[in-house]
């Protein structure tokens, strides 16, 4: 399944940036049955990295218990406008996505 | 094993082992874990003294399982990771989150809850752990909306 | 997890009151509508709105809601209404059909085969509908009132509202008709009266959590009917114009708020 969609926000706060991904994914678990009665495989993402300005700040893993079509908010700290920031996920079969956005 | 058989089979693991070396790492075991018991075996994680400055913030009452909106924060000088299990889910270890120079402990995410069930959350902090914990009660909608 | 349908009972502390309930589910929904993926369709609409498509390739860029051809801001906020070159009153996924047979080219047949879509991917409507919904965000809900066909339109869809139909009996008053009723835990909201159809109204088309779907009025006149044990009405016909006009003209004057977030 081709990648969707990602959206991205990054907005200055009171001494850190807030930033909101949202990112396109089935996240199926692998217990879910389709209409016809087969399990339908497991597909969800397992990696997530937040970088600014290509400095990777945040390291993330995480399972098929994440909602479909998971949104994500996070802190940086301080942070500018104008800041480069950047989401990428790495699924179970090896695909990948990635959104940029600058600092508002 | 024949030594051709053993070629092959090491040029196949040499084909597939290139992939995989590609991919980030991934706690498989702790993943895979059925049990919180288990999980925080695959994380290496032995005592985590329970702490008021790690807050989870999120409705005592989910409409709907699929999604469960859960925000973590940790008021823990030096934490660098937070960690996000559901006991009762089939697999409990739901995310890590490591945080480096630059980033906040602070997340917030949707997580699937196949029933009522504590949220546990972990924070690591100059090698100790922490916890705290919240329970989410899961209710089936109705026809509407 | 489909644990959620088949496991979840209804589990509260017999201590918690009504009230308690009432506003850990309200919490519950802000926070789901904080962090809703329905900008992510809102996005495919655009691209989808732009996509010259059918046989005579054209888009929806000229496509008049009936604020001018493209013009959305506003649109659909001020539907139903009626509309010259078709003689008739029109919802925004009646409006948008009309479109894709005018501005596309396509049949009835072809621009109809998959009305309501599914969680991996939500039909053409759905994803128009979420688009150009979301372009009225903050405009005065408005429908069209004074040609003599919005009003028997509007009439039409009120006698429906109470009308008992089907193999139960039902009407939309049936369950909407009386306060404090609910079903499990989801209030039914009292539709012909406005302190109630306001904030409802002003919250469709909607991004369904529970099932990731893009839900509209038109799949909602269709699974209300369906839930009532009646035939499936016709995709934009006029019984499903008219309720949907007689439930926006009841939340006249609220602001719409955009796309809306549902369990």
């Amino acid at each position: 399944m081709a990648a969707g969609p990602m959206k991205m926000r990054a907005n200055l706060g009171s001494g850190f940036t807030d930033v909101r991904v949202l990112m396109t994914h089935p996240m199926e678990t692998g217990l879910r049955k389709d209409p016809d009665g087969k399990i339908v495989p497991q597909h969800f993402i397992q990696n997530l990295t937040v970088k600014v300005n290509g400095k990777t700040v945040i390291d993330a893993q995480i399972s098929q218990a994440v909602s479909r079509n998971p949104v994500f908010s996070f802190r940086l700290k301080g942070g500018a406008k104008g800041d480069k920031i950047e989401v990428s996920w790495l699924d179970n079969h090896g695909e990948s996505a990635a959104i940029e956005a600058a600092v508002a | 094993m024949n030594p051709l058989r053993r070629t092959l089979v090491s040029l196949l693991a040499l084909a597939i082992a290139k992939p995989l070396a590609a991919l980030a790492a991934w706690n498989k075991e702790a993943f895979s874990a059925k049990t919180p018991g288990d999980a925080l075996k695959g994380l290496g994680i032995g005592n985590a003294a329970p702490s008021k400055d790690l807050q989870i913030e999120a409705p005592e009452i989910a409409e709907n399982g699929a999604v469960v909106p859960i925000e973590i924060s940790s008021a823990i000088a030096g934490t660098s990771s937070l960690i996000v299990m559901i006991e009762k889910n089939p697999f409990p270890l739901t995310a890590r989150f490591d945080f480096k120079e630059g980033a906040l402990p602070f997340v917030k995410l949707n997580v699937k809850m196949g029933e009522t069930s504590d949220v546990r959350v972990l924070a690591e902090a100059a090698g100790k752990y922490y916890t705290a914990t919240k329970e989410i009660k899961v209710t089936i909608g109705g026809c509407g909306g | 997890m489909r644990l959620a349908v088949f496991g979840a009972a209804l589990v509260f502390s017999c201590a918690a009151s009504g009230q308690d309930v009432a506003k850990e589910i309200q919490r519950y929904r802000q926070m789901v509508a904080e962090g809703s993926p329905a900008e992510l369709f809102e996005l495919e609409g655009e691209a989808l709105w732009k996509k010259a498509q059918g046989p005579k390739n054209g888009s929806f860029e000229r496509c008049d809601l009936g604020e001018g051809p493209g013009v959305l801001k506003g649109a659909y906020a001020h539907l139903p209404r009626y509309f010259k070159d078709a003689d008739r009153v029109m919802d925004l996924e009646a409006r948008l059909l009309y479109c894709m047979s005018t501005l596309q080219g396509r049949s009835r047949d072809d621009a109809t085969a998959r009305v309501f879509g599914s969680a991996d991917r939500p039909s053409e409507f759905e994803l128009l509908s979420i688009y150009v919904a979301g372009q009225s965000r903050g405009v005065r809900i408005e429908p069209g009132m004074a040609h003599p066909k919005e009003k028997a339109s509007y009439e039409l869809g009120r006698a429906l509202f109470f009308h008992r139909v089907g193999a139960w009996d039902f009407s939309c008053a049936s369950c909407h008709g009386e306060e404090g009723k609910r079903i499990r835990m989801q209030e039914l909201p009292v539709l012909y009266k406005p302190q109630y159809a306001r904030p409802v109204m002003a919250s469709w088309p909607a991004y369904r959590v529970s099932t990731s779907q893009v839900i509209t009025l038109q799949w909602r006149m269709n699974d209300c009917y369906r839930q009532m044990r009646t035939p499936e009405p016709t995709f934009g016909s006029e019984t499903t114009v008219a309720l949907i006009h007689f439930l926006t003209a009841t939340a006249r004057g609220e602001t719409y708020g955009g796309p809306g977030n549902k369990r």
